[in-house]
């Protein structure tokens, strides 16, 4: 887990005047050999973006924010640093996102989309690489070599004498927690679940761990590093397999379903079905072995009526029943309160065995008893 | 050689710059070198001499870029004039995570406007990670009339109305494959679009697609496009439709079913069987959606000569999957779900000797609550029966170092090793230390090892190993992992062969990054997310590297993104 930013004094004097000058300067096509077009590209053209930038302190920008996987929040400005490049062309090269000024080159399907990035031109026969990089004077950070990397000397406003600096800076630079972090490298790792903390970590207690930690779960973009697509394609296969079109309805309510004993949970969309029973037929379906409780409701239509011998085989504890948890976070028995009511506060699924549930039987009527 | 062609030869001696003279005359030297495949060969070539690097550009009809902005489409077009195939890859990889904003880039249009006005005969695209329009592709369809093979995996930007257009006016398309692809999937209709005179394809696959497709087109284009090898459905083709195209194609090496799961009565099952028993060249399957175990058995007499299984849609139970692979002595290459749990993977090392890659996915990533799934038993169970086995993908909930050292003891031989212990940080479950000694087994026993994806609890010890041992390891994935800016440096100062880093999450800073500088030369990407690099070690970086292109991107909630694209010294062979 990636701890806490404390980019605040990183950012400062972003309004720096290094970013626009000579952005492009010197940097089109470079060849191998060294003798770089320094046909420069029009800084004005350039420094529309980063004029944008400038002066732009926006603390909120440091805010920590909580984003889902793939969301960015609407009111950053994510922008782009493109600290060296080939070629430029005249069309301002950042940032990246659509942002409000309307610049976004890449939004454009032409060629300088294409050319958001520069090339190089090295490949003009046999390159000698390391020599002449050093001949191009053009990048210019004269107090740069001196930074330490403490974020209270990190005076990014101090590149003056930058004539050639082609950086166009981020109004933050959340340069997360250099200095923090040099003293206790193992920071890190104390901030991940389950790292160094002792705990004997076998299955189970990852489990109980893992609801210790809950929110540093949640914040993990993009792990496990499984591919969107993939995650998708499976979400769609677990759905209810009585599905008739396999296309979901516009308000869908899906809910997890585990069952003790089953390697991997399914979900249902519960505005598919209209009874109990057609709930629990298809669950049966899906985990073969399973069978409903009590589905009779008080006054929903359509109930059924269990045998007997179900009932009996339920409180023998032989039989699996379906239990469901609520907005409150208790666990009840399926089937006490009316259907409808039922879809509404059913948060998640669970097949328990006989057993374990016969505890959830007079909860669940003196509940539905106060609220309704 | 003819006497009049050693004189010729004699006289184009000058213009080599070598001592010890070329003494073929260029037609010669063309017609050899147009021989050579790989790109690494055509690359060694083309340095030996300025004839040889002529001749080398001109023999050369496929060129693989493997990062689009490391040169430019003149460039490219101006150096190998006679192209017909070009391969393009585009965003780091970690955009399949989504940790690459949209709108990142790495778009085809610029490229295809120089094609059009430079290659105009050019036959074959293959794209992987590029973001291309539909108009992007209708421009395609009509300015290469030639154009027989189009490849779109992991790409975006794109909806079926530009399939249609590919369909409506690529004549002589032999090959049309969308994989993976985040397509705005309008409608099916863009299959009724291959005209009715239209019988070149061999490879249609559009397993990708959601949208149900005109059957009754999808059907009489099957059935006269008589070359056709690979055939990948999407989910809307049902059983019974799945058979009567069989029905039509026995010839087909590669099929991937639509949903594998549908009432048949008896009948309906036997044509079934038949129809897939009667495909004697199937080699690969896939596809299997909700595939169950009543209808797996229809697959048994199908898979006599399968040699790659793709069961990664299906959620198999350790059962089924044993039975299934009862029937496939030949499989080389096997994909599951972990559904499947240690018992299939006993299965697996038990009914196939001769594998060599198995992946294994979860079925429920991220969720907290799934207490199954595989574990290290299941891995070192496949190992002990399958001892060619040199690929593997393995995501578990747990794993310790004296499993992954049986593993490797077991099978040397691995050139890629990517092992996803799902929590992050996580050590080994028995004793507790960290994942080191395992990781050290992998690179220390693996000589060969090309590719490597670590997890689990790392110190900077793993790295150590990594870059003392790894020599030929080309692509690393690190995340959550190590201790201090001395892990990066180790693999920095090693690894001579590494081509592609990616980093997350790891508490490696501007030291680490600017110990690499000589080494980002020879690489083809650098990424860092979320680790402890700073603005200033970015711009440091820039200006003792001018050559770089260096992105460094702040501003998402605690992440500071350093994609480096490294522009290696020979570009277009980068690979």
């Amino acid at each position: 887990m990636s701890p806490p930013l404390l980019g605040v004094e990183e950012e400062v004097q972003s309004n720096v005047s290094s970013p626009s000058v000579d952005c492009g300067l010197g940097l089109k096509e470079r060849n191998y050999l060294g003798l770089s077009d320094c046909s420069s590209v029009d800084s004005s053209a350039v420094s529309s973006s980063p004029d944008n930038n400038k002066n732009n302190l926006n603390l909120k920008a440091t805010e920590l924010r909580l984003g889902l996987p793939g969301s960015q929040s609407p009111e950053r400005e994510t922008e782009l640093c493109l600290l060296n490049s080939g070629k430029l062309d005249e069309k301002p090269l950042f940032p990246l996102l659509p942002s409000k000024d309307g610049i976004c080159p890449s939004s454009q399907k032409n060629v300088v989309a294409g050319n958001k990035r520069g090339f190089s031109d090295t490949m003009d026969g046999f390159s000698e690489v390391k020599g002449y990089a050093y001949a191009e004077k053009s990048w210019m950070f004269h107090d740069a070599g001196s930074d330490s990397e403490s974020p209270q000397t990190v005076g990014h406003g101090k590149y003056p004498g930058n004539s050639g600096a082609n950086v166009i800076l981020s109004a933050r630079s959340p340069g997360a927690q250099a200095s923090v972090k040099k003293d206790e490298p193992a920071n890190v790792l104390q901030k991940q679940p389950h790292a160094t903390n002792g705990i004997n970590l076998k299955q189970t207690d990852i489990s109980n761990n893992k609801s210790s930690a809950p929110a540093a779960k949640a914040q993990v973009v993009g792990w496990p590093p499984v591919r969107s697509f993939r995650t998708k394609t499976l979400a769609t296969s677990s759905k209810n397999n009585d599905e008739v079109d396999g296309k979901p309805g516009p308000a869908a309510l899906f809910v997890k379903v585990s069952m003790d004993g089953a390697p991997y949970l399914r979900k249902v969309d519960l505005t598919t079905y209209s009874t109990y029973g057609e709930l629990s037929s298809a669950l049966e379906k899906m985990f073969s072995c399973f069978t409903l409780g009590q589905c009779g409701s008080h006054g929903a239509a359509g109930k059924e009526i269990l045998s007997q011998s179900k009932l009996k085989d339920l409180l023998h504890g032989s039989e699996y029943v379906l239990t469901y948890k609520d907005k409150d976070g208790d666990w009840m028995l399926v089937g006490d309160v009316p259907w409808e009511m039922f879809v509404g506060t059913c948060k998640r699924l669970k097949i328990m065995k006989g057993s374990d549930a016969i505890g959830l039987a007079p909860r669940a009527m003196e509940k539905s008893r106060v609220t309704n | 050689m003819e006497s009049s062609e050693l004189k010729r030869s004699k006289d184009s001696v000058n213009s080599c710059e070598s001592a010890r003279r070329s003494s073929f005359p260029d037609e010669v030297l063309e017609r050899v070198l147009s021989l050579l495949k790989s790109h690494r060969d055509r690359s060694s070539v083309s340095l030996v001499c300025k004839d040889w690097y002529n001749a080398e550009r001109w023999s050369r009809t496929h060129v693989f870029i493997g990062n689009c902005y490391s040169v430019s489409p003149e460039i490219v077009a101006r150096r190998f004039p006679r192209i017909r195939s070009v391969t393009l890859k585009g965003k780091p990889r970690f955009s399949d995570f989504n940790l690459v904003p949209e709108n990142w880039g790495a778009d085809i249009h610029a490229w295809l406007v120089v094609f059009a006005a430079k290659y105009p005969f050019l036959e074959e695209l293959r794209l992987k990670r590029m973001a291309i329009s539909d108009e992007s592709l209708e421009f395609l369809a009509v300015s290469f009339p030639n154009f027989k093979a189009l490849s779109l995996l992991s790409c975006d930007g794109f909806s079926t109305n530009g399939l249609a257009a590919i369909a409506t006016h690529c004549k002589n398309l032999t090959e049309l494959d969308i994989q993976e692809n985040g397509i705005d999937d309008i409608g099916g209709s863009w299959l009724s679009c291959f005209p009715e005179s239209f019988t070149t394809l061999e490879v249609l696959n559009f397993a990708n697609l959601t949208s149900d497709i005109n059957f009754d087109a999808l059907e009489k284009l099957v059935g006269r496009c008589k070359s056709m090898k690979v055939l990948k459905l999407n989910r809307s083709v049902s059983l019974e439709q799945l058979q009567r195209l069989l029905v039509n194609a026995p010839q087909l090496a590669e099929l991937g079913t639509g949903l594998f799961s549908q009432e048949l009565t008896i009948r309906e099952y036997e044509e079934l069987e038949s129809a897939l028993s009667n495909c004697k060249n199937m080699h690969t399957l896939s596809g299997l959606w909700d595939a169950t175990g009543i209808y797996l058995t229809a697959l048994y007499l199908a898979c006599t000569h399968l040699t790659f299984l793709n069961l990664s849609y299906a959620a198999l139970q350790s059962v089924e999957l044993a039975k299934l692979l009862a029937h496939c002595p030949q499989l080389k290459r096997l994909w599951v779900l972990d559904t499947v749990e240690d018992k299939g993977l006993e299965a697996v090392g038990l009914n196939c000797p001769l594998l060599e890659e198995l992946r294994v996915f979860p079925a429920d990533p991220f969720d907290d609550e799934i207490v199954h799934g595989v574990t290290e038993a299941g891995f070192v169970a496949v190992s002990f029966g399958c001892p060619r086995l040199h690929y593997v993908l393995y995501f578990c909930r747990q794993m310790t170092n004296a499993a992954v050292a049986t593993i490797v003891q077991n099978c040397p031989d691995f050139t890629h090793f990517r092992l996803c212990i799902m929590n992050p940080g996580q050590p080994d479950y028995l004793t507790n230390e960290p994942m080191d000694e395992a990781f050290g087994a992998v690179v220390r026993t693996c000589t060969k090892l090309q590719r490597l994806s670590v997890s689990g609890l790392l110190t900077d010890l793993t790295f150590e190993y990594i870059g003392r041992y790894a020599k030929n390891l080309e692509t690393l994935s690190v995340a959550f992992a190590g201790r201090s800016d001395w892990g990066m440096q180790c693999v920095l100062g090693g690894c001579p062969k590494l081509r592609k880093l990616e980093i997350r999450d790891c508490p490696f800073g501007n030291a680490a990054l600017l110990s690499g500088l000589e080494k980002y030369e020879s690489m083809r990407s650098l990424w860092m997310s979320a680790c402890n690099v700073t603005m200033n070690g970015c711009r440091l970086l820039a200006r003792e590297m001018p050559r770089l292109n260096v992105e460094a991107r702040g501003g998402m909630p605690r992440h500071l993104s350093l994609l480096s694209e490294m522009l290696g010294t020979r570009q277009t062979e980068n690979h």
